[in-house]
């Protein structure tokens, strides 16, 4: 894949889009699972510009929390088969911003939603969005590992179940190949049928990384996935994160610098709801162009 | 070097004498610290509570021991398959006939506890699927669907409904409702099984969506949050995760509810007609084990065989109610260590 640096892409983008200019309509929680439009529609509405290395583009995202203003004007581009980190302090808004690119923050009541967010293009806060096609395309990861409490392979075939898979040959195909993707097959093959609880919580973990990619996501959101672990598993979970980013676009929130230097290829730094910088994440841990990052680098504060 | 030496030694008992006392001093500080304080007005506060707190099973304790000691007396005089039925000659048929019925003033006493639990069943049953559907219905709402102001408005109102005096609910099913319902089924009897059980729904409906959408909202979020993240949809997780997950809390108000319905008196009393049958019908009169209870100890000689059998009626009732509730407790235990992650 050809490397072009996020500065190029995001001043090529600005060219090609020009000043931004957007009505605000806060989002409406539609949960009810139907879509009016076909894709084409969709296109239509959003920029017509599209950048093949680019798979989500934020623009002029603002979220509320009732009165009080989580994430306010942030636009970045994320890039496609590579990982993102979000770093900063506590409440600086960057789980928020993993979770509006799922929509996860519907489930949220007084949750209010400004500015755009774009995957492939398509502007996911379009009041015809499917929510729930979205959340397949995007699956999550969670800072606590959450399997439901049912058997390995329950676990694994919730989300397939969910979309009318029933065939059994199918499913079982499936488990297998998201649980081997997800690095915990051969530690399970043998009590598959057992409960997920009795599983470690590194297993736990990857179980839920599983679940996520049995249901064919191109994009992973994983929300400290690590930060409820010991070095062995994290280290086991950093592999993972390692091998999955040829097939999907990865982003992630982590508390851990160093995690944050050892796994990703883009760094963007999140204080106070803003996004501080945005770059390389040699050039964000060596050289950065923010005092207020190199202070949190540093380890001056946070 | 012997100056030097010497001028050491000399700094270093110099410094321990200020800064480290050692001997007396220390000494002294480690007895306060092990030392044990005594304040009567603690201790005192500390028996109470723990009074209060014993006095519910202690309570409990002489209730039992009280009720199955008078239930025991009555094989003293009766045989215990009178329990289920007695011999005693038919005018009609002119002969010896095993009367399985509940007559106890009759000329040859008849102690059956058949019919009485044939309609204790049959009350508390039909109340129990229909609080069953109500109760759990409606917590599925409060806890899933319904939004915070609606929660607020609903979840007092059916608690009051749960403090409805059930002399009330009787006398309205009584008065009211048994003649609607005689109207819309056709029964034959105004008062039979069917009226009192949907008084006692209504008075177990509060039971059974209490505790059902506590074990709902027990449900921790981050597994609503993976379900969505999967890309479900609400019915589908509240289907497929949050029920699953606090099936055992329901089952458990619904096992709670049963043992209310089936202690329920002052409803079955009113409503039920009070005819000691031994049938299967829903629509046909009964008399419960509570009814009869309530019906007959006040007009009953103390120290009477007929007496005893009424504790003995008690004492079974108590033992079926106690036994659903420690049951209960287990499947609520079960569900709370296994939710916890």
């Amino acid at each position: 894949m050809e490397y072009v640096k996020p500065a190029v892409l995001f001043k090529r983008s600005m060219v090609a889009l020009g000043p931004y200019q957007e009505e605000e309509k806060p989002v409406e929680n539609d949960m009810t699972g139907k879509s009016q439009l076909d894709l084409t529609e969709l296109k239509k509405r959003s920029e017509n510009f599209q950048n093949p290395f680019v798979k989500i583009k934020a623009r002029n995202l603002s979220v509320y929390y009732g009165q009080t203003a989580a994430l306010s004007n942030v636009s970045m581009e994320i890039r496609k088969q590579a990982v993102t980190a979000l770093i900063g302090p506590s409440g600086c808004g960057k789980s928020t911003f993993l979770r509006t690119l799922n929509r996860m923050n519907d489930t949220i009541p007084g949750t209010r939603v400004t500015g755009k967010v774009f995957i492939d293009n398509i502007n996911i806060y379009d009041p015809d969005i499917n929510v729930v096609a979205l959340r397949r395309m995007v699956g999550m990861v969670f800072q606590k590992s959450n399997p439901f409490p049912k058997s390995i392979v329950d676990n694994a075939a919730y989300g397939l179940r969910l979309h009318g898979i029933r065939d059994r040959d199918v499913l079982e195909e499936k488990v297998e190949e998201s649980l081997r993707k997800a690095a915990l097959w051969d530690e399970v093959k043998d009590r598959l049928h057992s409960s997920a609880l009795e599983l470690s919580g590194g297993q736990q973990q990857r179980l839920c990384i599983a679940r996520a990619l049995a249901v064919d996501p191109e994009i992973l959101l994983m929300d400290e996935p690590a930060s409820a672990l010991d070095p062995i598993s994290t280290a086991k979970i950093e592999e993972l994160i390692h091998a999955l980013k040829k097939d999907y676009t990865i982003v992630i929130v982590t508390h851990n610098m160093q995690q944050a230097a050892r796994v990703s290829d883009y760094t963007a730094f999140f204080l106070l709801g803003e996004m501080v910088e945005y770059d390389h994440t040699q050039k964000i841990f060596e050289v950065p162009k923010d005092k207020r990052t190199e202070d949190y680098i540093t380890g001056r504060f946070g | 070097m012997k100056v030097e030496g010497l001028t050491l030694k000399r700094n270093r008992s110099f410094g321990r004498a200020r800064g480290f006392p050692k001997g007396q001093d220390s000494f002294l500080r480690s007895r306060e610290l092990t030392k044990k304080e005594f304040h009567p007005q603690e201790w005192l506060i500390h028996q109470m509570l723990r009074v209060a707190g014993f006095s519910s099973i202690l309570i409990i304790g002489l209730i039992f021991i009280f009720l199955f000691k008078e239930a025991v007396l009555f094989f003293t005089t009766a045989h215990p398959l009178s329990l289920i039925g007695t011999w005693d000659y038919d005018a009609w048929e002119e002969k010896n006939i095993f009367k399985v019925m509940w007559q106890a003033a009759s000329v040859v006493p008849k102690y059956s506890l058949i019919p009485l639990i044939c309609g204790s069943f049959l009350v508390a049953v039909p109340a129990t699927l229909i609080a069953a559907l109500f109760g759990i219905g409606g917590a599925v709402y409060l806890s899933e669907i319904a939004s915070a102001r609606t929660r607020e408005t609903l979840k007092p109102t059916l608690e009051l409904l749960a403090g409805i005096p059930s002399v009330v609910m009787g006398f309205f099913m009584l008065a009211v409702a048994a003649s609607l319902i005689q109207d819309i089924f056709h029964t034959k009897f105004r008062l039979n099984a069917f009226v009192g059980a949907l008084g006692v729904a209504v008075l177990t409906i509060p039971v059974v969506m209490t505790i059902a959408e506590d074990a709902m909202r027990a449900v921790p979020r981050e597994l609503r949050d993976a379900s969505y993240a999967l890309g479900a949809t609400r019915w589908q997780t509240i289907l497929g995760t949050v029920i699953p997950a606090a099936v055992s809390g329901i089952s458990a108000a619904v096992i709670l509810g049963f043992g209310r319905a089936l202690g329920e008196t002052m409803v079955v009393v009113m409503a039920t007609g009070n005819a000691a049958l031994v049938t299967g019908n829903v629509f046909s009169s009964v008399r419960t084990m509570t009814a009869n209870i309530a019906a007959e100890l006040g007009a009953v000689a103390q120290g009477s065989e007929h007496y005893y059998a009424l504790f003995l009626v008690g004492a079974f009732l108590f033992t079926v109610t106690f036994f659903l509730n420690f049951v209960a407790e287990m499947v609520l235990n079960k569900m709370r260590s296994r939710l916890r992650m």
